[in-house]
């Protein structure tokens, strides 16, 4: 599984050959675990296995939320409070459901951004990017879709809301609307079928996650410095790296007793207060809510999705050489999916020569003022959409796009990075020191 | 050599190509009826008209129906908003479309065109905000018509957008009157 030069797991048991010469399932559990790990990951190598933790989490308490739950208009709210006053420990199963989902987009949003800053996604990481990717958009339809099964005010409208982004597609918007929700509003049809999606789709996540680290453990880790593994030999490989086991096993779990610990806080004391108290009301088709605002995790994109009026010139120009056939509300729909889209493309929009930012002097600084453009989207999109929030969202949206479609291509031609140390072995000396003994005598080479 | 080399055909390439052609067929067979059982079911379908009693509407109230999952708006206007909807210069609206499933394609958004009655009385109007989905709220907003609160969306006293980010004037179902006091939608 692993393309780093690693000793090989060779079977001594009668019983342990037994099973390898029919199914090599020890080597390859084997190798994927003691998979050679470069010796100088920060703590911003955690997250995925935080991300491993909350996916597993999610699907253990969902599934035993789904023995309680009924997806059925009149009684969805009603088995939902049920869950929450009758059925044993079900209040606080749900609330970990219900914050499991923030703890997991929480996780994904410093995984993401620890990929950008220290260009996890260059070559040769592409498609462990692009797969990343994937997971990123599915975890986003599974957590719209949880959101609407407690059929609160909030689910309802919400889903009227976002469904109606189908309906912006030109031409066959309508259909495609009445399609993804069975009949022509939000109903019994739309809530059964997101139900049986929101069980479906995490599994799905489960595959792709194996993939996801199947590629990276082919092409290696990434790391603070952006220099590759040796791959000369297993002797200078292992002057690089340590194994996984149990070296980042340990590291990983200490961060995420740190992590839960915060998390078992949220859930223990204020497990509502990530969440809107308009949702539990029950959903009344004939009442809008005064404000209809997303959970946190989807409102930088949801900011996106609306910071493109009729009166931006940018959308009246599109409008024009459309000849009239994207309008206002499907331009914010191309501009949200375009938002992704842009940044799963990172890997062939940056131009630079170095990977890690820690080498990149302007880069920083650009990449520094992307994360306060993220949490301004995010805080503008729970705003309305008056003056001045409608030029904010305007101008964090367009910086949005700037980053990845003009700042990264030109700053690989523009910058002139640092030099990165030569080995992982030398970054790592020259913050912890030569070990003692003989592995410290590499710098001959 | 590769049977596609060789121009003449085979038994082997009609083999080829039938069985490819045979799975996609079949393929889409397959793939088609799971994609279309979401579309609307038939028991959906069948409550796609209803008859509404609109004898206890009074003039200058709203009576709030719940058609296909859809809030609709039936008022009975009073004079006055017959008088501001009717003298309405066509140039203010951003929607000049009648966006009335009743009227001829391409009728202008005159009031006598979304009215339901000759007399302008009646205006039946599906209540959901052209711009994202919300339900407006009657009788409220810079025009006196509806107002959609999510986003600011001001619709006049024929329902028609004047201001605010929604696209489109409300939309009016096919609406017909069965007699004086019931009127059919859809």
């Amino acid at each position: 599984m692993s393309g780093i030069p690693h000793d090989h797991y060779e079977p001594k048991s009668n019983l342990t050959k037994g099973i390898e010469s029919r199914l090599p399932i020890i080597s390859l559990l084997h190798t994927t675990l003691t998979a050679p790990t470069p010796k100088n990951l920060n703590w911003m190598w955690i997250w995925g296995v935080v991300l491993v933790f909350a996916l597993v989490l999610q699907i253990v308490t969902g599934v035993v939320l789904a023995m309680h739950y009924i997806p059925q208009v009149d009684m969805a709210f009603q088995s939902v409070e049920r869950i929450m006053r009758d059925v044993n420990g079900g209040m606080m199963i749900r609330y970990f459901h219900m914050n499991g989902a923030s703890l997991f987009f929480f996780a994904v949003y410093m995984h993401i951004f620890r990929g950008l800053y220290y260009g996890s996604y260059k070559a040769p990481r592409e498609i462990t990017w692009i797969i990343g990717m994937l997971i990123y958009l599915l975890m986003m339809s599974a957590g719209f879709m949880g959101y609407v099964l407690p059929w609160g005010q909030m689910s309802f409208h919400g889903t009227a809301v976002i469904t109606g982004l189908f309906g912006a597609v030109p031409f066959i918007g309508e259909s495609l609307q009445t399609w993804v929700l069975g009949a022509g509003a939000v109903g019994q049809p739309a809530l059964n079928r997101f139900f049986s999606l929101h069980y479906l789709l995490p599994f799905i996540i489960a595959g792709l996650v194996i993939v996801h680290i199947w590629a990276f453990h082919h092409t290696g880790n990434n790391n603070p410095t952006g220099v590759e593994v040796r791959r000369g030999s297993v002797e200078e490989a292992k002057k690089d790296t340590l194994p996984f086991w149990p070296y980042f096993v340990i590291k990983d779990l200490f961060a995420l007793a740190v992590i839960l610990t915060i998390f078992m806080a949220v859930v223990g004391f204020m497990p509502n207060y990530l969440g809107d108290p308009v949702n539990y009301v029950p959903a009344n088709p004939l009442v809008t809510p005064a404000h209809i605002v997303p959970e946190w995790y989807f409102l930088p994109f949801f900011a996106i999705l609306r910071a493109f009026t009729a009166d931006v010139w940018v959308v009246q120009l599109v409008n024009f050489i459309s000849f009239g056939i994207i309008d206002a509300k499907f331009f914010g729909v191309l501009a949200m999916f375009g938002a992704i889209v842009v940044m799963a493309l990172a890997p062939w929009l940056d131009t630079s020569s170095v990977r890690s930012g820690r080498f990149r002097p302007m880069f920083k600084w650009w990449f520094a003022l992307l994360v306060v453009d993220f949490i301004v989207l995010m805080w503008v999109g729970a705003r309305p959409t008056y003056f001045p929030y409608d030029w904010i969202a305007l101008i964090a949206s367009a910086y949005w796009f700037a980053y990845f479609l003009i700042i990264l291509p030109l700053l690989g031609v523009i910058e002139k990075p640092l030099t990165p140390p030569a080995t992982i072995e030398d970054d790592f000396n020259a913050h912890y020191g030569p070990k003692d003994g003989g592995t410290a005598t590499t710098k001959a080479e | 050599m590769s049977h596609a080399d060789d121009h003449q055909g085979t038994r082997r390439d009609f083999i080829y190509y039938a069985t490819a052609g045979a799975g996609a067929v079949v393929t889409g067979a397959a793939v088609w009826p799971l994609i279309n059982q979401m579309n609307p079911s038939a028991d959906v379908l069948a409550l796609s008209s209803i008859r509404v009693d609109i004898s206890d509407v009074e003039v200058g109230t709203q009576l709030t129906v719940l058609w296909q999952g859809k809030p609709v708006f039936i008022r009975a206007r009073t004079e006055e908003e017959i008088t501001a909807a009717r003298e309405t210069d066509m140039a203010d609206l951003p929607d000049k479309n009648a966006e009335n499933e009743n009227s001829v394609v391409g009728a202008d958004a005159s009031d006598v065109n979304r009215a339901l009655s000759e007399d302008g009385v009646w205006l039946v109007q599906i209540g959901i905000c052209t711009h994202l989905g919300c339900v407006p709220v009657g009788e409220q907003g810079d025009y006196g018509g509806w107002y959609c609160p999510c986003h600011g969306s001001h619709y006049d006293t024929a329902g028609r957008i004047r201001k605010g980010p929604a696209p489109r004037n409300l939309l009016i179902p096919v609406t017909s009157f069965i007699d004086e006091t019931t009127i059919q939608l859809g």
